[in-house]
């Protein structure tokens, strides 16, 4: 992609996000706004990085926002952290909403879903050569150049792993194994616990 | 799918890079595989970390508009078992969606409307839902319930039913389309079946197609549901061979 989604120079992931999650999850708004700032940015950029069309983008991270705000009470910290729940249902809204897309694409006979993938390389492109987490892009590094694919397509993209095989032409089974052990390469070069 | 392939699939999961139908698979898998659920987990949390290093400008109208739409969104009760978690958001999704269906029915029944909902509309619908009836609130109550079950029949000449459950609360609602009128001076009436006995559940409104009945009673150990014609004001016992059995959610 050539516009729109960079690196964020300061993600926030501040340790008071979880400490605002819980105000926010008592009905307290301008705790909400104050999470709206500091997430905003990055859950634009997830939805973006799937969707890519700037509309959409920002309907599916409107979404997103408010059923942050709706579904705040029911956070468990104990489970995750502020800032991962948070990504993880801008992930999942952004990938629902480009396969609903895709199926009502095929069923229009107007296109492929693989025809709407992009080259891979846009794909590292976008995140690597504007990647301000150093960590993420030294780690993404470690990975041999097929999980490298297979994750950058899956996470970034939001294909499934039987769209990533296709493209990448590889059988499904290895892809699977793929999309695991790069996650757990880089899980460990991150030092992720959960 | 072998077990050792579904061990294989936490990296994809935690991408959300599984079709519907093994997502599917999978989640059942992970409920009884305590090593599989930390493994994911953290493979989640890994996707968070790749998504934290993405960001993009928003329209600055952008946050007026998202500070003003939480002010007509209520929030969730806490604490369901269904608790956001990296992981399982899938989850939490399909009962998301359940939900918002069965409150468009009951928003469009407490309203009176007849309008076909749009899944966008659910929170719209949600609030009408909620400040419609006290009736609609109790409703409300059952279809939000976390662990509440829902099972949706044909009832014949183009009427639907579906009935969703929430053991935990120990009450039934009735959710109906699309239902032919009474003839005059009859009412359907609702019954819980406790193992062939029936026991009365309240009425329904004869003058609606579309509505949503909280069914009057716990639903204890009944099976089923049963609907009847009956005369103005009920009966006692079913006087009529039912219109329609449906078999309760487990």
């Amino acid at each position: 992609m050539k516009e729109a989604v960079h690196i964020g120079r300061n993600p926030s992931w501040e340790p008071d996000l979880q400490e605002l999650v819980g105000r926010v999850a008592l009905g307290d708004e301008e705790a909400f706004a104050a999470v709206y700032d500091r997430v905003v940015s990055p859950v634009l950029g997830v939805v973006r990085s799937v969707l890519r069309d700037r509309a959409q983008s920002e309907e599916v991270a409107q979404e997103v926002l408010v059923e942050v705000w709706r579904t705040s009470p029911a956070y468990r910290p104990d489970r995750g952290t502020a800032i991962n729940w948070i990504l993880t249902l801008a992930h999942r809204r952004a990938v629902d909403r480009v396969r609903s897309v895709q199926a009502a694409a095929a069923r229009d006979h107007k296109a492929a879903a693989l025809a709407r993938t992009p080259e891979y390389d846009e794909v590292v492109e976008q995140v690597e050569a504007r990647i301000e987490r150093e960590q993420v892009r030294r780690c993404l590094r470690t990975l041999t150049e097929i999980q490298h694919q297979a994750v950058t397509l899956a996470y970034y993209r939001g294909l499934t792993y039987r769209q990533v095989a296709e493209a990448l032409t590889l059988p499904l089974g290895t892809v699977k194994t793929r999309l695991r052990d790069g996650l757990i390469r880089l899980r460990d070069c991150l030092g992720v616990t959960a | 799918m072998t077990t050792a392939d579904l061990h294989r699939m936490t990296g994809a999961y935690a991408l959300h890079a599984l079709p519907d139908d093994e997502r599917e698979s999978f989640e059942r898998h992970l409920a009884g595989c305590e090593p599989c659920a930390q493994e994911t987990a953290e493979l989640a949390a890994t996707a968070a970390r790749l998504g934290l290093a993405l960001s993009a400008p928003p329209r600055p109208e952008m946050r007026e508009q998202v500070l003003r739409r939480i002010t007509t969104v209520r929030q969730q009760p806490p604490g369901p078992p269904d608790a956001p978690r990296p992981g399982r958001t899938a989850l939490r999704a399909r009962r998301l969606s359940r939900w918002a269906l069965a409150a468009c029915l009951a928003a469009a029944a407490a309203l009176g409307g007849t309008a076909v909902w749009q899944y966008e509309r659910a929170e719209d619908a949600r609030e009408q839902a909620r400040r419609a009836e006290q009736g609609a609130e109790e409703i409300a109550a059952v279809l939000a319930a976390p662990d509440a079950t829902t099972r949706a029949a044909a009832l014949g000449d183009g009427a639907t039913g579906a009935v969703v459950v929430s053991r935990d609360r120990d009450r039934a609602v009735f959710v109906a389309s699309g239902m032919a009128r009474p003839p005059g001076g009859k009412v359907y009436q609702l019954w819980f079946d406790d193992g062939g006995a029936m026991r009365s559940a309240g009425l329904m409104d004869p003058g609606r197609a579309d509505q949503a009945v909280l069914m009057e009673g716990a639903v204890d150990g009944a099976s089923a549901l049963g609907i009847t014609v009956e005369p103005e004001g009920g009966s006692r016992r079913p006087t009529s061979a039912p219109v329609a059995l449906m078999e309760l959610p487990a």
